[in-house]
């Protein structure tokens, strides 16, 4: 075995990582690490000044990312990645700000941020890794577990039926919808990339494996084995109605670009609030169209 | 490569070679380098690192194309590869960092 | 075809004036040199709601951001803010719950803005894990608890002084706050402007404990000139951006402050975290960030601490109060007083932390110490505790729903001074 030599090249990342505090916590084939690398990928990709890039991020093991990269991160409180970040664009608007979280933390505890966040068009991007479970606390039931899927909490099959998070997004307003899995990982940065790219509230989903927690209770075997499952199942189906694209773990997993549109941002709109530019409701002239309405 | 005509700009037109660089100590075994290198590159080793796990190792390094897809699917970042510049000469640098 | 028209409308003509909406943001940059030459501090006498002043106070110590959700009897801080910020270039929002307010400030403070959220009792329970937050990360912001009676929803229209204790405990772990008690409109204007120094200079989340009545009240409120009013902004680290430690504290406890997109690359976590910022999972670096919380404000008590001390040198009672109960306690002395008792008051304008010293020395020397309070005896076991039995310490009061009559506490000195219990 060859000690490191002076011509060998340092990991293409290591700028972005505070490799002081590798490794990092997360389990022997759990998707994260993987979903860190696209997320650092797709923000060298997007070419903003990484000096003004922010990530927030709740609590929970996708939230730990805020420790490892070597920008200005911020490790908040369960739930409350959203309105943090919020607050943290609107001081400063010229911040491009992420927030990499988890499917609990995003969506259960923090579920009613999200919907806020969601609706006001907050032009920030949100990163939800899906693990189908609560990681961190050893694999408690989370809005996204499978029906009938063993958990902690749920050791005689989960009685509940999961979100679709991307309908979710999508009905409250998120202008850039996307699902993939930690395997589809060029498309994953380029969805990513898109998203920061994008004015608005950018949501994406990823489905990761968590072997030690979900995997090893509901007998799906390795990391490696997860990957492959979901390597079969998924189908891409860009552009289509996230209430078709259901995570149909017994037929089909949809991934894809789901939600690619244009909506005024809550910046935008306060400034036409503040230069009391927004008009008389309800006499606009005619009537409001609806995004979903044909015609 | 077999061709069954030689293309006319085979000379002009040079593959990508790649070379794999493995930070063996950062590996968690998790094997997904191994189970999609598209080209094969990489298999499981026999020895252990310092964690206890086994880490991947270069079958044949001639075959990498430099495709970056280990170094992208890898959650540990311990395996990345660059452009190879003297392609087939040499074995992977596999190598021990001192703080990670 | 259909003319697409309301929000879709205003957007076709935005899009026709070149990237107007980019141009409008900004314009929105907030300079403080711009917002605080114009409008943001309103020089003059008013009569003004107490709410109101707290509100005006805030916008002349700097606040450019509020988050706040409605609530009984702190709306009108928020309604205020809602159409003074936007004059102001700042950003009004109203959240969705107040946990996502306090979340929103601290962000909004991590953004180089300062912010501020008002509530009530209902809200100040919900905002206690992001107070936490907000004191682990050492984030400067204010809020201010216009208190009602409690608990739960309780009388939500009316004066009530319950949330002491829970001001200065109501968060998990242990920590020090710094919690000022207005006990008039034009204290909700000066203690406001206290609490933005206070919090920028101790990065800390500082809570303004107001009440019911002197939020609703109106009374005589004077703003003075803009170059009469301090502001004190956040220490900015001076050197290199490679050396920087977010938390490596300076001599008198407080560390310098980067904020984000000033390209420090901090990071900064809830968890027990080291200098760096970068979370330790061992008792030492516990014990190392909690003492250096604790003493950031213990150590510093003798700048934090005021209190207002009237007829105290030859007091034989001195009532110790705050909020709108030192209104009531200042006329009972002056009644006692021309009533030929000797008693004296402390008003108490920091009620954490509470002036353990200063209650020590008087309870040596004094007949008894009387509070009054709006509850069923918070700030009373404080005084208790630092009196420390030198002295007989009588609670006055009633659990909520008006304020404490002078008379009652006339009562009370008198009964005090012969010795009566």
């Amino acid at each position: 075995m060859k000690k490191a030599g002076k011509n060998v090249p340092g990991h293409p990342m290591e700028e972005l990582i505070r490799t002081e505090r590798l490794p990092h916590i997360w389990c022997a084939g759990c998707g994260i690490g993987t979903v860190f690398g696209s997320v650092m990928a797709a923000i060298q990709k997007s070419g903003y000044d990484l000096d003004k890039t922010a990530i927030v991020s709740g609590i929970g093991c996708t939230a730990r990312m805020a420790g490892y990269i070597r920008l200005d991160s911020f490790h908040t409180t369960h739930g409350r990645a959203l309105p943090f970040a919020t607050g943290l664009k609107l001081a400063n608007p010229e911040l491009k700000v992420l927030v990499v979280s988890g499917d609990g933390d995003l969506l259960a505890i923090g579920g009613n941020h999200f919907i806020h966040t969601a609706r006001r068009n907050i032009d920030i991007t949100v990163i939800c890794v899906n693990n189908l479970n609560y990681g961190m606390t050893g694999g408690q039931v989370a809005p996204s577990t499978p029906f009938g899927a063993k958990t902690t909490t749920s050791v005689a099959g989960c009685p509940e039926e999961p979100f679709n998070f991307c309908y979710l997004a999508s009905a409250c307003g998120a202008v850039y919808v996307a699902r993939w899995t930690s395997l589809h990982i060029r498309r994953l940065t380029n969805s990513i990339t898109e998203a920061m790219q994008k004015r608005g509230f950018g949501f994406v989903e990823i489905l990761t494996p968590c072997p030690t927690s979900f995997g090893r209770r509901n007998k799906i075997g390795t990391a490696l084995e997860t990957l492959k499952f979901y390597h079969e199942r998924s189908v891409i189906r860009n552009d289509i109605d996230p209430k078709e694209a259901p995570i149909d773990f017994g037929n089909n997993i949809v991934v894809g670009k789901f939600v690619d549109t244009e909506r005024l941002t809550f910046l935008d709109n306060y400034q036409l609030s503040c230069r009391k530019q927004i008009g008389d409701w309800p006499d606009f002239e005619g009537t409001m169209v609806q995004d979903n309405q044909a015609g | 490569m077999k061709y069954w005509r030689k293309p006319l700009d085979l000379e002009s037109i040079k593959a990508s070679r790649g070379r794999v660089i493995i930070v063996e100590d950062r590996c968690k075994g998790c094997e997904f380098c191994v189970a999609y290198c598209p080209r094969n590159v990489l298999g499981m080793s026999q020895t252990f690192n310092v964690r206890g796990y086994h880490t991947p190792a270069v079958i044949d390094e001639s075959k990498c194309v430099n495709c970056h897809f280990c170094e992208a699917l890898c959650p540990e970042f311990a395996i990345y590869s660059v452009e190879a510049t003297d392609a087939g000469k040499g074995g992977t640098a596999r190598y021990r960092r001192k703080n990670n | 075809m259909r003319e697409k028209v309301g929000p879709q409308g205003i957007e076709g003509r935005i899009i026709r004036e070149k990237n107007l909406p980019h141009v409008i943001i900004k314009k929105y940059l907030l300079h403080e040199e711009r917002c605080m030459a114009g409008k943001a501090v309103l020089t003059g006498t008013y009569f003004m709601n107490g709410d109101y002043a707290c509100c005006e106070g805030a916008l002349a110590a700097g606040c450019r951001f509020f988050a706040g959700y409605p609530i009984t009897p702190a709306t009108e801080i928020a309604e205020r803010m809602s159409i003074r910020l936007p004059e102001l270039g700042g950003i009004f929002i109203q959240m969705e719950d107040e946990i996502a307010s306090m979340a929103a400030i601290l962000g909004a403070s991590w953004g180089g803005v300062k912010a501020m959220t008002s509530t009530s009792g209902p809200g100040f329970s919900l905002m206690m894990e992001n107070i936490g937050l907000g004191i682990c990360t050492e984030t400067p912001c204010v809020v201010c608890n216009v208190q009602r009676a409690g608990p739960s929803t309780g009388l939500p229209t009316l004066v009530g002084q319950g949330d002491m204790m829970q001001a200065r405990w109501g968060s998990h772990g242990h920590y020090e706050v710094i919690a000022l008690a207005p006990s008039s409109p034009q204290e909700m204007f000066d203690l406001t402007i206290r609490a933005f120094n206070l919090s920028e200079q101790y990065r800390i989340p500082v809570i303004i404990m107001a009440d019911e009545v002197v939020g609703h009240m109106n009374e005589r409120v004077v703003i003075p000139r803009r170059d009469e009013i301090e502001i004190v902004g956040r220490r900015k680290p001076k050197v290199p951006k490679r050396d920087y430690l977010p938390y490596n504290p300076d001599p008198d406890g407080v560390a310098p402050m980067a904020n984000c997109g000033d390209g420090y690359r901090i990071h900064i976590t809830g968890l027990t975290h080291d200098e760096r910022g970068y979370p330790g999972m061992d008792e030492a670096t516990q014990a190392q960030m909690v003492n250096r919380l604790i003493q950031k404000i213990a150590g510093n008590r003798e700048k934090i601490i005021r209190t207002e001390n009237i007829y105290l040198d030859d007091a034989d009672v001195v009532v110790v109060a705050y909020g709108i109960s030192a209104r009531s306690a200042r006329q009972a002395v002056r009644d006692a007083r021309s009533g030929g008792m000797r008693a004296g008051l402390i008003k108490l304008e920091t009620v954490w932390p509470f002036p353990e010293k200063l209650i020590r020395d008087v309870a040596a020397r004094v007949r008894a110490l009387i509070m009054p309070e709006i509850n069923a005896g918070q700030m009373v076991l404080e005084l208790q505790r630092c009196a420390g039995g030198a002295c007989p310490v009588h609670l006055v009061s009633h659990f909520g729903g008006s304020i404490i009559h002078p008379s009652t506490i006339v009562s009370a000195i008198k009964d005090a001074i012969k010795g009566r219990k």
